[in-house]
């Protein structure tokens, strides 16, 4: 029976599968027809609509959005994570402690031996184990062989450090700074996959960026997620950021829309835009996405970073995710999150050798100011070392 | 982005196609790929090789010597072992007979324990139990707020107060007893494997609420971290079996092998969506085809159990292999198909579709053009459509939104479909004869077909056997290729 469900669900996927491929090919290269325009969802009326800049905010508001502002009701709560102010940043090196014994251990028997066969497989399982992948892995070994047979290396000692220099010439290189806008506001734009830390990175960053004297208006773009706003709310409340919040299961371009015109109407710097975790593979959550990003361009903000958001314990699909991702909303960096546990986010080498997508900022623990600047160098030395 | 086993494969099997039995060399060349492919499935680096090493001895054995194409002998042995691991104890699950019954949920942050708690007391509900969720999640903001709202969806009280996540615990045990609830899921915080503190932590809500229990919920999309992250939680807590989330991504899902391999622990449950129910046991035989890229075509089956009147398939089936199959028919298919979700995740569970064919995007909204453009058919277009002609074209297309372009396009399309179809169900009986005189296998791009079967009968045990192979696992690779000819013949000429 199951056979015959199958023949009847085989023939007929491919041949829907084949006329539907077939149908678009044709069209593009007949008949002319014009791209129909985005239409405009339900939800996004507001949106949609070009508002005068000049109204109340409010006026423009969707009834079931929010604009809190924490000021009026109580006074900026002081929480002692956020007064635990670290006045250095945290650095890799000691974030990175625990985390590199794995590493480690398999270079181990590389110092003070020869370059040997073992050698070589000892760097393939080191780089491997730290997701770096069997594309880059092969790629990074390749062009470190290059180099020992050119300079005629054979110490171990000397092909770490060629391994190294391979990998921060390829980690290097690129502009980490979050860039502003001209004129304000700046809007930044989170995305990623589910449970990678979206809105804790949200939290994190409007910290930062409070405590660099700026004034951010956080925007709960995630409507899915119970509860979702509510963390992001808490963030907003420990940090002092004026929060916009729509209705659950919202549409989020409408909130982020909303949050940019409440932050020009209140003087605001900087947006900084939560989504919804979306798994990259759901084109319509895709979709929606790229709509978030178009909406959040059109008001009085201008997106100058939209940043995946991604767990270094992610394996070999976060290469897939970055791809998507940047072809949904065109990705200006990555977020690493999570690199104080044992993962060592290895596939940002892929990401960045493969889709040049730099990672601009890493996430190092679980306190508000555990989020900073990534740096190629002190990657690649606190991994080693 | 990665290409699958399968399109690995084709390159080393049409140089192996034609060989009696495997050499050594040529196995160290598939175990080559295999290796790859499970890295690229983010299998650990360990498991890989211990793995590796098992399928090499079985490989190079006897067995070989009987292989009759010997790259789906590998492909079968690898399929097997995995199924082997991952399947090899299953969960069960039994009541405490004091109720309730206590389940502890771990994991790292992120992986989906909130979620999946909600999902698994949705899941013994509809088992007829009565579970309660302690909330002991206190760490990140909101966590409780999340199991409230999700709570409330599926209809489960939660317990939770603002104090120590072992006091909640504690406390959510005895609130269980006192409302005579059965099941009590303990939502903790995520925390890192590495963090003693916080795993002190989770060790002492384990002593508290004494779980029978303990599941570790890890993210498919986990890279080569997950054994040392199962390693430690199973160190400090003893788990019993894994949850695996977010399989509804393209993530291969290697993680669970790993997990499978360092800790020992049977998988449980997977999470194959957002919604609430989609969270079931977990199918060992179905990750292992995707784990190797090969398609899912038991979930497709069971997709399609779901949707299809059996008979109703048997007689479309029956029709379309005797070239009676009409646009009436293929509309009411195409329906049928739209129920189980969206047509390019039903094409990525079909093996041996041609990954051209398979990466293709395909919008799901140009479904609803071809109803159109059907549906704007008279019945005697659509049973005979060679009858439409300018006038009745110009009339469908103004019917359905469309151009007579349009219209001439599908009619194209199908009538080629249907004479291939045709050609096919009367070709079978031919082919399987000329077969089974010596095994030979050169049809079609993929060849590879080996069934001795088939017989005179009626055309359709021959592409049942197809499918047979296809459901027995055997080759996955392109053998659908080699005998379905409209995936290739369909597709080629309109590709961009």
């Amino acid at each position: 029976m199951e056979i015959l469900l199958v023949v009847a669900v085989l023939a007929v996927v491919v041949l829907a599968g084949g006329l539907l491929v077939r149908q678009r090919g044709g069209r593009r290269g007949g008949v002319v027809e014009l791209e129909p325009p985005v239409a405009p969802t339900s939800g996004g009326v507001a949106v949609e609509e070009a508002p005068t800049p000049e109204a109340p905010t409010e006026q423009q508001l969707p009834p079931e959005v929010v604009v809190a502002e924490d000021e009026v009701f109580e006074p900026p709560v002081v929480h002692p994570e956020v007064a635990v102010e670290t006045t250095t940043r945290p650095r890799f090196r000691d974030r990175l402690v625990k985390a590199r014994s794995r590493f480690t251990d398999a270079l181990g028997a590389l110092r003070g031996s020869k370059i040997d066969d073992s050698a070589w497989e000892d760097l393939e399982v080191a780089l491997l184990s730290a997701d770096v992948g069997v594309a880059a892995t092969e790629e990074l070994l390749e062009a470190v062989r290059a180099t020992v047979t050119e300079r005629r290396l054979t110490e171990g000692d000397e092909l770490l450090e060629v391994l190294k220099d391979e990998m921060r010439a390829r980690l290097g290189g690129f502009d980490t700074s979050l860039k502003t806008a001209e004129q304000s506001p700046t809007v930044w734009l989170l995305v990623g996959v589910n449970g990678v830390g979206k809105t804790t990175t949200a939290g994190k960053l409007a910290h930062r960026e409070t405590t660099a004297g700026h004034s951010v208006m956080l925007a709960a773009g995630d409507t899915f997620r119970a509860a979702a706003a509510e963390q992001l709310g808490m963030w907003a409340q420990r940090t002092g950021a004026d929060i916009v919040r729509g209705a659950d299961g919202g549409d989020p371009s409408a909130v982020v829309y909303d949050a940019i015109e409440a932050a020009a109407a209140r003087g605001c710097d900087l947006v900084i835009a939560d989504t919804a975790g979306r798994l990259h593979t759901k084109s319509n959550l895709m979709e929606e996405l790229g709509k978030v990003r178009r909406v959040a361009d059109r008001g009085a903000g201008t997106v100058t970073e939209a940043l995946l958001v991604l767990d270094a314990t992610t394996g070999q699909n976060g290469l897939v995710q970055a791809q998507q991702f940047t072809e949904a909303v065109e990705l200006t960096g990555v977020v690493l999150t999570k690199l104080d546990g044992s993962a060592k986010g290895g596939i940002v080498l892929a990401i960045e050798a493969q889709l040049g997508i730099p990672v601009k900022l890493v996430g190092l623990g679980e306190a508000a100011g555990d989020l900073v600047e990534f740096d190629a160098d002190e990657f690649v030395e606190a991994l080693f070392s | 982005m990665f290409e699958t086993l399968s399109d690995r494969f084709d390159t080393i099997f049409s140089r192996l196609r034609g060989r009696g039995k495997l050499s050594e060399s040529d196995v160290d060349e598939v175990l080559r790929e295999i290796r790859v492919a499970l890295l690229e499935a983010d299998v650990a680096l360990p498991v890989v090789k211990t793995f590796v090493a098992r399928v090499r001895e079985q490989a190079v054995g006897e067995q070989v010597s009987q292989a009759l194409n010997p790259a789906q002998q590998v492909i079968k042995i690898v399929h097997a072992e995995l199924i082997a691991i991952l399947g090899g104890e299953t969960f069960k699950l039994s009541f405490a007979s004091k109720p309730p019954t206590v389940v502890l949920m771990a994991g790292l942050q992120g992986s989906g324990k909130t979620t999946n708690t909600a999902k698994l007391a949705r899941w013994f509900k509809a088992q007829g139990r009565n579970p309660l969720m302690v909330g002991a999640d206190l760490q990140r903001p909101a966590a409780v707020e999340q199991l409230r709202t999700l709570g409330e969806q599926i209809d489960v009280p939660v317990f939770s107060e603002p104090s120590d996540p072992v006091a909640v615990a504690a406390a959510g045990l005895e609130h269980a007893r006192r409302t005579g609830r059965d099941v009590l899921l303990v939502d903790t915080a995520g925390r890192l494997a590495i963090d003693a503190e916080l795993m002190d932590e989770v060790r002492r809500i384990s002593e508290a609420v004494q779980p029978d229990y303990t599941l570790l919920v890890v993210d498919a999309m986990t890279g080569q971290d997950a054994v040392s992250t199962a390693e430690a939680f199973h160190a400090t807590l003893e788990l019993d079996g894994v949850i695996l989330t977010k399989l509804d991504g393209d993530a291969r899902g290697g993680a669970a092998l790993s997990v499978r391999e360092v800790v020992g622990r049977p998988i449980a449950f997977a999470s194959t969506g957002e919604k609430l129910d989609d969270f079931d046991l977990f199918h060992p035989d179905r990750l292992a085809g995707r784990i190797l890229g090969m398609g899912d075509v038991l979930s497709l089956i069971e997709k399609a159990e779901q949707v299809y009147e059996a008979e109703e398939a048997e007689a479309a089936a029956a029709r379309l292999m005797e070239g009676r199959f009409t646009l009436e028919d293929f509309l009411h298919q195409l329906q049928q198909i739209k129920k189980m979700g969206p047509l390019s995740g039903i094409m990525g569970m079909l093996p041996g579709v041609p990954k051209e064919v398979r990466n293709a995007e395909i919008d799901d909204r140009q479904v609803g053009r071809v109803e159109a453009m059907i549906r704007s058919m008279t019945p005697a277009e659509r049973a005979e459509p060679t009858i439409i002609d300018g006038s009745r074209r110009a009339r469908i297309a103004v019917g359905s939104g469309t151009t007579p372009n349009d219209i001439s396009m599908l009619v194209k399309q199908f009538t080629e479909m249907q004479r291939m179809m045709k050609k096919m169900g009367g070709a079978g009986s031919k082919k399987a004869l000329s077969k089974s005189r010596k095994g030979k296998k050169r049809k079609g791009p993929g060849g590879g077909r080996v069934t001795a079967r088939g017989g005179p009968a009626t055309p359709m045990p021959d592409l049942a056997a197809e499918l047979e192979a296809h459901m027995g696992r055997v080759g996955g690779a392109r053998s659908a290729g080699g005998k379905l000819p409209p995936a290739d013949d369909l597709t080629l000429p309109g590709l961009p």
